[in-house]
């Protein structure tokens, strides 16, 4: 056991130095940002989290609803996706027939492939125009509710929460499909052999993968908080905080890519750059969030495990 | 010696990723003396976006009658630009607006001002049931811009336009969501004809805009406006003539309401030349003058008076010569408006600030 190889300890070394590579990385980023917005991070403070004016022109700079936006419609859009890659990756390893299998994940992974570019032009010219429609249609006591208020523009929340969700699907679906692939067939006959009827089999192997699709699910989460351009082309890009889904409003990463080419003053400069600071933290935070809720859910499924034994070992990656 | 070779790959592999720094080449390129490559002197530009279609024609024009020289040029953005030559990184800079006075202290050494062409910006919209030419005034478009004007058939909107039958349907504003010379132009028309609007919103490449959704380049306010009934949006004259999108009159200084050409921008131009400042930091919007059109704008060259690299400033005050007279006739094909006879002699005399030994 002791004895290596010097071809083992260079590998070693080679592997390890990639790996302390993210970590320097990661460190890297965090330190750069806060170093390149210490201007606005000492004039605004902690205002700068829940100030609501993005003035250029007078230098007044709050980042609110810009991070309510992208949290919003980030939330929103799993809202969307999360069943519905669910559902796609439930029928593919579960109910598809053997033949289809294959061509319909290749098809949703297919998905992931587009650029954004193209789902932002797609919805400027397919759904902004079909959102606007259905705004227009909203019956007058559904727009007192406010969800529903605001001018039927076609752009806005809706539109940005629903391009996400598509783009958010195949990343989603095909890791939920791989999970309940590797749930134990033993699970399944289980449950058959104890009178169940598929959709209980299937429940029971849902549930068997939970963490690991929960994982899934903050995939598609973290992928929804950075997407830029499609969003940017759909959400209307009025930094306001309403919760209204016609509202036309702002994300995060959009207003950066926006206006950081034509800012040449140097606190509005700091301010988009802490602005990706406040981003960086966000996504680290939820992905905090994430980690806790898997490994929350391991725990309980490990102290069950000692009454049931069939679950004791959790074969899904989180 | 598979061995061998195989701990030389691993080694290899490290050594590239030890050398994984940030690439600083504009940095080394634009700094560097005139190193030849070839016999070919380079020099790197960065800038605005609005004149690239004319600068990227000019500088393959100029090749091709000096064949050692390539010029390069980044469109980034006027900020960008701005930036890169603050900071030593291009040699020559490009802008739609011109630098603030906090900006030029900022840099390292007086840069000079140099405007190249003209530009417009149009208000386009998109009323139902409208087909004629609509007109608008300054105070007009900044209350529909502040979101005080609301509806299409609001009484001072009406008053302008006489005959037209105008709808009750609500004005959807548009604006760029990009920080842009175009934004800048606009806002310093409205600025310079409405009082509270300078107050409110005030001049820059991104403002806060108290109304209105936001879309992404000439082409997503376009794109807009045209799905959108009842919008209205601001785009670069040029996008609107090379795409024969229709765009309202606006009345100037004079009281003439002007439709946009060519024609027209350069007027703006011409009848402001003779109040112009030596350092041509200047704006034209709202220009003096009998058919001026008041939504106009230079943009600009921007070079170090003294720069250490006296080749490359040679080459950049020969080109903008060149630029500047027989350059000119090329503004005119690709839609940008050529500047005036007086403005071009009064730059002539200008470049000769540019320290070239």
């Amino acid at each position: 056991m002791t004895r290596r190889s010097s071809d083992d300890r260079f590998f070693r070394l080679a592997t390890g130095a990639v790996a302390a590579l993210v970590l320097l990385i990661v460190i890297g980023i965090g330190f750069e940002l806060t170093r390149q917005s210490t201007m606005s991070i000492r004039k605004f403070g902690f205002s700068f989290w829940t100030g609501t004016t993005w003035d250029p022109v007078s230098g007044d700079f709050g980042a609110r609803p810009f991070i309510w936006g992208t949290l919003y419609s980030s939330v929103l859009a799993l809202l969307l996706a999360a069943p519905v890659a669910l559902g796609i990756a439930i029928y593919i390893s579960e109910l598809s027939p053997r033949m289809l299998r294959q061509p319909l994940a290749y098809l949703t992974e297919l998905l992931a492939a587009i650029p954004s570019i193209v789902y932002g032009l797609w919805g400027v010219f397919v759904l902004v125009p079909i959102i606007r429609k259905l705004e227009l249609a909203t019956p007058d006591f559904l727009k007192k509710i406010p969800l529903f208020k605001g001018p039927p523009l076609g752009v806005g929340m809706l539109a940005a929460a629903v391009i996400l969700a598509i783009m958010v699907v195949p990343f989603t679906s095909s890791v939920a499909r791989e999970i309940l692939k590797n749930v134990p067939s033993a699970q399944r006959e289980a449950a058959y052999a104890l009178g169940a009827t598929r959709w209980e089999a299937i429940k029971v192997a849902v549930g068997y993968g939970k963490s690991g699709i929960i994982g899934a699910i903050m995939l598609g989460f973290g992928r929804a908080l950075g997407e830029t351009m499609a969003v940017t082309m759909v959400i209307g890009n009025n930094p306001q905080v309403s919760a209204s889904l016609y509202a036309p409003q702002y994300t995060m990463s959009a207003v950066i890519a926006n206006e950081f080419t034509e800012a040449a003053d140097e606190l509005y400069l700091h301010a988009l750059i802490e602005i990706g600071l406040l981003l960086f933290i966000i996504t680290i935070g939820v992905n905090m969030i994430s980690r806790l809720l898997i490994w929350s859910m391991k725990a309980r499924a490990n102290r069950k495990a000692i009454s049931m034994p069939m679950l004791a070992d959790e074969a899904v990656p989180a | 010696m598979q061995k061998l070779l195989r701990h030389l790959s691993v080694a290899a592999f490290l050594f590239s990723l030890a050398a994984c720094k940030p690439a600083e080449t504009p940095r080394q390129s634009a700094a560097a003396p005139a190193q030849s490559t070839g016999n070919a002197i380079t020099i790197n530009g960065a800038g605005a976006t609005f004149p690239y279609p004319i600068y990227s024609k000019w500088f393959d024009e100029y090749r091709k009658q000096h064949a050692n020289v390539q010029i390069n040029y980044q469109s980034i953005g006027s900020g960008g630009g701005i930036k890169q030559l603050s900071a030593g990184t291009v040699f020559f800079g490009a802008t739609d607006g011109p630098m603030t006075d906090a900006q030029l202290k900022a840099a390292s050494a007086p840069i000079l001002h140099f405007p190249t062409v003209l530009g417009g910006v149009v208000p386009v919209y998109n009323i139902p049931g409208v087909s004629s030419q609509i007109r608008f005034t300054g105070p007009v478009l900044a209350d529909i811009f502040l979101g005080r004007i609301t509806k299409w058939n609001d009484a001072a909107i009406a008053k302008i336009n006489p005959g037209v039958q105008l709808p009750s349907t609500d004005i959807a504003v548009v604006h760029r969501s990009d920080g842009s010379g175009t934004t800048y132009i606009f806002c310093d028309f409205l600025s310079k004809t409405s009082a509270d609007y300078k107050q409110k919103v005030g001049v820059a490449t991104s403002v806060s805009w108290p109304v209105g959704v936001g879309a992404k380049g000439n082409e997503g306010v376009s794109g807009l406006v045209q799905q959108t009934p009842g919008a209205i949006g601001y785009v670069e004259l040029i996008f609107a003539l090379q795409n024969k999108i229709p765009f309202a009159a606006v009345q100037n200084k004079a009281g003439e309401f002007v439709t946009a050409t060519l024609d027209s921008v350069t007027a703006a131009a011409a009848s402001a030349s003779t109040t112009m400042p030596d350092d041509f930091r200047v704006s034209i919007t709202n220009a003096d003058g009998k058919g001026a059109y008041p939504i106009a704008s230079f943009t600009w060259i921007l070079l170090y008076q003294n720069a250490e690299d006296k080749v490359r400033a040679k080459i950049m005050a020969d080109f903008l010569r060149w630029a500047l007279t027989d350059g000119q006739k090329y503004a005119t094909d690709l839609h940008y408006a050529p500047l005036p006879r007086p403005v071009i002699d009064k730059e002539m005399q200008a470049l000769a600030k540019v320290q070239v030994q």
